[in-house]
């Protein structure tokens, strides 16, 4: 890693890009080559410590380096050129910055001589990507590019991490300049700050008497590093308090924990959404009250004490008004109250949590998630709940699409530890998954990594196939095809009068033809009595595998908060609706 | 098998956005000390429309050549909770070092400086002279049949002198927009 010692000082920008990335502890580039980064393809040509990835898309080089950010706490590295380079990042520098997800994004420009004049493949890459970055830098001096790189990295994994993009013109690359170690690196951007103990201190007290607690997790627990997800379950098994958690925050705690409740929100369970609307004291501990979480504000748990710990001050009182708000990196505040509470004896109202464990029993007891078996069929809970069951302890990484098969991936599959589910959260990115699980799977040769998608958010990405083949990448496509696009049928089946307008997927390829035009394997199945056998067989294929698994096309995802809705309005299936328009209702509960 | 959303609800979008905080509208200052780099001012100003806030006055300039750091004046009106979310969302710029709601932090003096061009020839030339003389504004070009005054002053008493010398041939005005200090010895 040390590359400083046995090299000079001086050297071209281009070289300098590679020297910072190895300085950086970087062994991983996802990329794609064009003109104005050539000079820095040639010096990646020319040494064997970082791994250059030739994705088949710009938009899967951002990606692939978020999937790999995620699932390693790393900084992710993506490598694309100027023009259509650039513009194809935008969509997954936007969800990295919607899910925090630290990632570099390296960007040719043209020379500095020639910005401002229509060149050819020139975008104004800093302008476009102002809105989607946390930072973005064009170097216009060879003798500022290593400065900028490790500032780079710097930005994007303090505080609350996000994605930052350096735009490097090509005369920047050629020239020649003195380089700068990460060693000597001080930046002034420091956005650390320690919870404040009085604070701390008037959560503590809240908790020891409260009666109906409930810890509410988000994505912060998992970005904060394993100290924070340790703290966490320290905290749950000695408080015993229920926890629910956002979708970027499963694993956190393990689902098998006695104390979970399940993912909350919109397509949440049923306890978990009761317990946030009827809890008194609220500890959101890294989650931002997202819509898809809060339904109808105005009726979001309406008497309870808020407690918010989120290290970015503009997540405070944003959109839910909190009594305890903390701003400090989860570690530190899970820590804090630990030590607070133990210190002040370690109390709860330990008779008054048993009614309210009771109360979430009663709930639990609805079976939220009970669909409708069938024997000729394959229900796409059911595709997922036998996944589950035959990859259950193994070491396995989820990732998704967007829609459907995402919500009932969060629902069905249950996560033991951070950092192993990988799914567009904020910005809903279908496309993301395919991607992403390549980027995992790098960092993870010999792990199972399987994507849970839908068909059509598929296709977004389905080049990357060839990414996937060139690199033996045994990353597992697990598509529940519905020909439809199931999420945007549902709404119209619910809120537009079942006017399903182009929410069907027609001209579908023969997937297992597709796999094996790019010479993997195809695994097609239709039938439930076939499923085990054919999963088994995917999981037991040692290169990439696309599993077109045919299932139910009319399958609703229930729970649901229908928007506009408070979170004791839940529909919990069909059945519920049917029930509801009889009664010229909406809702039940 | 539709299913009717109760009215009241936001039955075709995802988002409820009825905000539960106060609705009432207040206009601050803000002194948002930034490095003096490109694109600074982009991000700042992208965050207001981005997010849907006002900008009423913005200025800029550098302000310490040494420290490479430059202050941005802004006049913004909000509910309580905007202006709150508008100083958090500036305060995690990477470049931004400090944000001062001057407003919220005690008195501040606040000035713009003004520039009117005034067309006029007999008595409403004669008027105009008075009327400046009477705001300390200062002729700084006289022609003939015109002047420029210049006018130092809180928005309120630019907005008077010039509605004084509307109906007395003002034809252009320039402002500079608001610049402000916190009033006593403490330095934002």
């Amino acid at each position: 890693m040390d590359g400083t010692t046995h090299m000079t000082r001086e050297m071209t920008g281009a070289r300098m890009v590679v020297q910072a990335l190895m300085d950086q502890g970087v062994d991983t580039v996802f990329g794609y080559p064009g003109g104005a980064v050539l000079p820095i393809y040639d010096e990646i040509f020319q040494q064997n410590d970082i791994r250059h990835i030739l994705v088949r898309h710009e938009q899967a080089a951002v990606h692939a380096a978020e999937g790999y950010a995620r699932s390693t706490g790393k900084v992710g590295v993506a490598l694309v050129t100027s023009g259509p380079g650039a513009t194809n990042a935008v969509t997954g520098l936007t969800d990295a910055l919607m899910d925090s997800v630290p990632i570099v994004v390296l960007t040719g420009q043209v020379p500095t001589f020639m910005i401002g004049s229509d060149a050819f493949q020139e975008a104004d890459t800093i302008g476009i990507t102002r809105p989607c970055t946390k930072a973005n830098w064009l170097v216009k001096e060879t003798d500022r590019l290593a400065a900028t790189l490790h500032e780079a990295f710097h930005v994007a994994r303090s505080g609350r991490p996000g994605p930052v993009l350096i735009d490097i013109p090509k005369d920047v690359q050629f020239a020649t300049g003195t380089y700068a170690p990460r060693a000597g690196h001080a930046s002034r951007y420091q956005p650390g700050r320690q919870p404040d103990p009085a604070m701390i201190e008037a959560i503590v007290e809240a908790m020891e008497t409260a009666e109906r607690p409930v810890l509410y997790t988000g994505g912060g627990v998992i970005n904060s590093g394993p100290e924070a997800t340790a703290l966490l379950r320290e905290l749950v098994s000695a408080t015993g308090f229920p926890i629910t958690s956002t979708l970027m925050g499963l694993g956190a705690y393990p689902a098998s924990g006695p104390q979970w409740l399940g993912m909350l929100g919109m397509h949440g369970l049923y306890e978990a959404n009761m317990a946030m609307h009827g809890c008194d004291l609220m500890l959101n501990i890294g989650a931002r009250f997202d819509d898809r979480i809060t339904g109808r504000l105005d009726a979001f748990s309406p008497g309870s004490r808020k407690a918010h710990v989120d290290i970015d001050p503009s997540s405070i009182n944003k959109v839910v008004r909190v009594d305890f708000p903390v701003v400090s990196d989860v570690a530190d505040a899970l820590r804090a109250i630990l030590e607070t509470w133990k210190a002040r004896g370690a109390r709860t109202n330990r008779a008054a949590l048993d009614a309210w464990q009771g109360q979430i029993d009663q709930w639990r007891a609805r079976k939220c998630l009970t669909y409708t078996p069938s024997q000729t069929t394959i229900k796409p809970q059911y595709a997922l709940e036998r996944l589950e069951a035959l990859t259950k302890g193994m070491d396995r990484y989820i990732c998704t699409e967007v829609g459907q098969h995402q919500m009932w991936a969060a629902q069905f599959l249950g996560f033991e530890d951070p950092n192993r589910w990988m799914t567009s959260g904020g910005l809903g990115t279908m496309g993301y998954g395919f991607p992403a699980s390549i980027g995992v799977q790098l960092a993870h040769p010999d792990a199972l990594v399987i994507n849970v998608a839908g068909e059509a958010s598929w296709l977004m990405n389905m080049q990357e196939m060839g990414t996937a083949m060139q690199y033996r990448l045994p990353v597992k496509q697990f598509i529940l095809n519905n020909e439809r696009l199931g999420m945007v049928r549902q709404w119209q089946q619910l809120l537009h009068g079942e006017r399903y307008s182009s929410s069907w997927s027609e001209s579908l390829p023969d997937f297992v033809k597709l796999a094996e035009a790019f010479g993997a394997k195809g695994i097609l199945c239709k039938d439930p009595a076939d499923l085990d056998d054919a999963i088994m067989e995917m999981l037991n294929h040692p290169g990439p595998v696309i599993f077109d698994c045919l299932v139910e096309k009319h399958e609703n995802c229930f729970p649901m908060i229908p928007s506009g809705k408070p979170h004791n309005e839940m529909l919990l299936g069909d059945a519920s609706t049917k029930g509801a328009i009889q009664a010229g209702g909406a809702v039940l509960v | 098998m539709a299913l009717n959303i109760a009215t009241g609800s936001t039955s075709h979008s995802a988002y409820d956005l009825r905000s539960t905080f106060s609705e009432v509208v207040e206009k601050h200052t803000l002194a948002v000390i930034v490095d003096n780099e490109p694109g600074v001012l982009a991000r700042v100003i992208g965050l207001f429309s981005g997010r849907g806030y006002n900008i009423e006055s913005l200025t800029v300039a550098e302000t310490d050549h040494q420290g490479h750091l430059s202050r941005i004046t802004i006049v913004t009106a909000g509910t309580p909770q905007i202006i709150d979310q508008i100083e958090a969302q500036l305060g995690r710029i990477v470049q931004v070092r400090a944000v001062h709601d001057l407003t919220a932090e005690g008195p501040a003096v606040e000035r713009e400086l003004a520039l009117l061009k005034v067309v006029a020839t007999g008595d409403h030339r004669v008027e105009a002279l008075r009327l400046a003389d009477i705001f300390r504004a200062k002729a700084v070009d006289s022609t003939l049949g015109s002047f420029v005054f210049e006018i130092t002053g809180t928005p309120e008493k630019v907005d008077a002198f010039a509605d004084l010398m509307r109906p007395l041939g003002l034809q252009e005005i320039a402002r500079t927009g608001v610049a402000a200090l916190s009033r006593g010895v403490k330095t934002a």
